[in-house]
């Protein structure tokens, strides 16, 4: 990334404007970045681990001890780790050496087609929440902006038959983002006008678009498809379903959406360090307090960051729904995760248009390759496999938030040497 | 002496007649609106709930040209939605309301409160101390499958309050570790708690119990008879068959009110959220203290969650918990952070899905769409209260010491 922000990045954390001390808590005891092992050696270690290097080894240090806790636990349960990773891995798609192979090359296409679908929505879904951040937020409503999103987008694409399909897509897209907008704006809206924090807020807008949804298409319900025992809408019709990807194959073939989230991730980058809303936004998420004295309005700030992280978690709905899924029945609504996981991906990927690109990647790939479809019972039941993933990801987002503590795990193992003869206090006790 | 006291109570009368005391009449009124179409009283004349909701309109708006924007808006909101949920019941049949609102209703809030008055009470130990909660969902879910996880194994329900527990503490200690050793974001350590809790519970599940799910005949935790309270008039035959988890949370919630405010133990507590560094001076370890408060919560949201596996529902299922944690976070807040407000906070929720609950059997309106009042109820109470609530001091930020 850009130069600029390394400098902004010596705490990669969220901001402390986030938490409900309110706004400008950055007073006199807040965190330095002092390390333990003591002494300007810690210090320094901790410093060279928030920086350039730092922000790739921390998040890789994070996944690696999230995946060797996840093993132990699949040891404990009485499968093979080595075998239950290789089983996973072997069905994203990913590895590179069964494209030589004449065989196994279709079937590996497939499964990394299956990857890419899910990599989309997870890439809107991780700018969704990363957006927010950087506005000193911590945005858990990205699953609710994200269903309100597939469900207007489905709305369209059901209605309006006989558009053309460019248009139609445009439309039920716009349609997509402007649900997600609302949904997070009203969180943005209640920040700004009465303080109302937002973890709480989203998670009751998340609940909200859960039952709302699955009251729009249960049996009886406003949109529920023609078969009047099946709790399930309309599907999408062809002028509004997504095109396929350039040399897709198989029952779900990969469509374009792929390169409109790869594409987010630029106008994410785009909107926050070249404009001045990204300006305001990062101001406000840095200091806000600092932010208001500038001059930058602070409430509109969080109004329009939240809006905008709804409008991408929106269109990650709309993707969902015309280029994979068609239709939805009352019982996927509760089950989808997809905002979820962008929390861990936004986390993981620390904010950043790149680091949100491997972390999907990585999440996605995990998804895939713990599905039902991918994963052979025997190996690993997938049933299992689905959890293990979870606590993975809960893993990820615990070590990736505690720079500290890979600080400690590697002053543990490698002494190093004070950098001054005087060991002045220790940043942690003990 | 006479003098104060005269003083104190002029002052009462004059706030009676304050634009906030009145916004607040306002408020009531609206609900009187909808009060006076239910059983006992089942006024079937329109006009009554029709006079109610205009007055209730007047004083809310009397209360917001006089700056007290929120409470009027609010006055104004419960008279529009009184008058019209009056008109809505008064075209019903008596006795299908009488479905909806009897003494059930009485029960079936206090068995959704209980939960969420386990877990507020343990945010408030938290949040009191400086420590965000947000993983009292994941505590209280980790409680709900340990909980019925140790009471198969130990063949009795106390033993599976252990469990509970014992596993609610540890997600604690772990989230303890990172927000006070290693000064993550405490929201963000609650966030992976949630949801270390949610993949934990849901392998484990899956792992012991396979597609059978828990067993039925689980020890559950008893209801307690007490004879002498059967015979009051209206509520005998709820609270005298309830829960013992009901009642411990009774007593949990005055035990917890006189610590925090009437023992040394909760003045220290209360000044390590509120200043650390001035606690640190006067010789109390901020991070025991932060320990010990964090810990507790866990244990006491993971007895929330415990209640619902082998008290309230009978088994576990994946996720049981649905945001229940979240709505207890929304109470402590809504309560000011204090144990009797909390709790009102709980029972406004309770009532709201128990309500919730029983409309589904009589009204003819969907279950889902019923299922979101709990949570639009928590949004609304949170934007009428936020406000004026004011959180610990030092909340959210780690401590430094030195």
């Amino acid at each position: 990334m850009s130069t600029d922000e390394g400098s902004e990045h010596e705490r990669p954390d969220p901001p402390e404007g986030g938490v409900p001390g309110g706004p400008g808590t950055n007073r006199s005891d807040a965190p330095t970045g002092g390390g333990p092992g003591g002494g300007g050696g810690g210090e320094r270690l901790a410093r060279w681990f928030s920086g350039r290097i730092g922000g790739f080894l921390v998040p890789a240090a994070a996944a690696f001890l999230a995946f060797l806790v996840g093993g132990v636990v699949v040891l404990a349960t009485g499968h093979n780790p080595l075998g239950a990773y290789k089983a996973i891995f072997e069905g994203t798609g990913l590895n590179v050496a069964s494209y030589f192979s004449e065989d196994s090359r279709q079937s590996a296409w497939g499964d990394l087609q299956q990857t890419l679908i899910v990599f989309t929505p997870l890439v809107l879904g991780a700018i969704a929440v990363a957006f927010a951040f950087r506005c000193g937020m911590f945005n858990i409503g990205g699953q609710g902006q994200y269903l309100v999103g597939l469900f207007a987008a489905l709305y369209v694409g059901v209605n309006f038959d006989g558009l053309a399909a460019p248009l139609h897509i445009l439309l039920a897209s716009v349609a997509a983002v402007a649900a997600g907008a609302i949904w997070g704006g009203i969180a943005g809206f209640l920040k700004a006008a009465v303080g109302a924090h937002e973890v709480i807020t989203t998670i009751m807008l998340n609940w909200i678009a859960v039952f709302g949804g699955q009251y729009l298409f249960e049996l009886g319900g406003p949109l529920q498809g023609a078969n009047p025992s099946v709790p399930r809408s309309e599907t999408v019709v062809e002028s509004a379903q997504l095109p396929e990807f350039p040399g897709s194959t198989g029952l779900q073939p990969l469509h374009i959406g792929v390169l409109v989230a790869v594409s987010a991730l630029a106008v994410y980058y785009v909107i926050l360090n070249r404009t001045t809303l990204g300006y305001g936004v990062r101001a406000v998420g840095f200091n806000p307090e600092a932010a208001r004295y500038g001059g930058i309005p602070v409430g509109r700030n969080y109004f329009l960051a939240l809006a905008i992280s709804g409008a991408f978690a929106g269109l990650g709905g709309a993707m969902d729904v015309l280029g994979w899924k068609f239709t939805v029945a009352t019982n996927d609504i509760q089950v989808s995760d997809v905002g979820f996981i962008g929390i861990a991906v936004a986390l993981l990927g620390r904010n950043k248009a790149v680091g949100i690109f491997f972390a999907a990647l990585l999440f996605a790939a995990l998804r895939t390759g713990t599905s039902t479809r991918q994963l052979d019972a025997e190996t690993f039941p997938p049933e299992l496999a689905g959890n293990l993933s979870t606590m993975i990801q809960a893993l990820i987002i615990l070590f990736v938030g505690a720079e500290l503590l890979i600080v400690y795990i590697w002053g543990a193992r490698r002494r190093f040497r004070p950098a001054g003869p005087v060991r002045i206090q220790p940043g942690l006790k003990q | 002496m006479s003098a104060v006291a005269t003083e104190r109570q002029d002052g009462r009368l004059a706030r009676l007649t304050e634009p906030r005391s009145i916004g607040i009449l306002g408020i009531v009124l609206g609900l009187l609106a909808f009060w006076l179409a239910l059983p006992p009283w089942t006024v079937r004349f329109e006009g009554a709930p029709i006079a109610a909701g205009i007055a209730a309109a007047a004083a809310g708006l009397w209360a917001f040209m006089r700056d007290e924007r929120r409470i009027g808006t609010f006055a104004l909101v419960a008279a529009a939605l009184g008058t019209a949920a009056a008109i809505w019941a008064q075209g019903r049949e008596v006795s299908s309301l009488e479905g909806v609102v009897s003494v059930g209703l009485v029960a079936a809030t206090l068995r959704y409160a209980t939960p969420l008055a386990f877990a507020a009470l343990g945010g408030i130990f938290s949040e009191r101390a400086g420590v965000v909660n947000i993983g009292l969902e994941g505590m209280m879910l980790a409680g709900a499958f340990f909980g019925i996880f140790a009471a198969v194994k130990g063949e009795h329900w106390t033993v599976g309050l252990l469990g509970a527990m014992a596993a609610g503490g540890l997600l604690a200690a772990i989230h303890a570790f990172f927000s006070i050793h290693l000064r993550a974001d405490q929201i963000v350590v609650g966030t992976a708690i949630n949801f270390l809790a949610l993949g934990v519970t849901g392998y484990l599940f899956r792992y012991i119990y396979k597609e059978e799910g828990t067993p039925s005949d689980v020890s559950r935790i008893p209801e307690l008879s007490v004879p002498g309270l059967r015979d009051v008039p209206f509520l005998g035959d709820v609270i005298g068959e309830m829960s013992l988890m009901i009642w411990l949370v009774i007593i949990l919630l005055i035990v917890g009110y006189l610590i925090l405010f009437k023992t040394p133990t909760g003045l220290r507590l209360r000044s390590v959220g509120e200043h650390p560094k001035a606690a640190d001076t006067v010789g109390i370890s901020v991070f025991a203290v932060r320990y010990i408060a964090v810990i507790s919560s866990g244990m006491l949201a993971a007895l929330g969650g415990a209640y619902l596996s082998i008290g309230f529902v009978g088994s576990f299922n994946e996720n049981m918990t649905v945001g229940r944690g979240f709505i207890a976070l929304a109470a402590v807040i809504f309560g000011k952070w204090h144990p009797f407000g909390a709790a009102a906070g709980c029972l406004l929720f309770g009532f709201s899905s128990g309500l919730a609950q029983r409309l589904q059997g009589e009204a003819d309106i969907s279950a889902n769409l019923l299922s979101t009042l709990p949570y639009v109820l928590t949004l609304i109470a949170l934007v009428g209260l936020i406000g004026r609530s004011r959180p610990p001091a030092a909340v959210g930020r780690p401590y430094v010491k030195g």
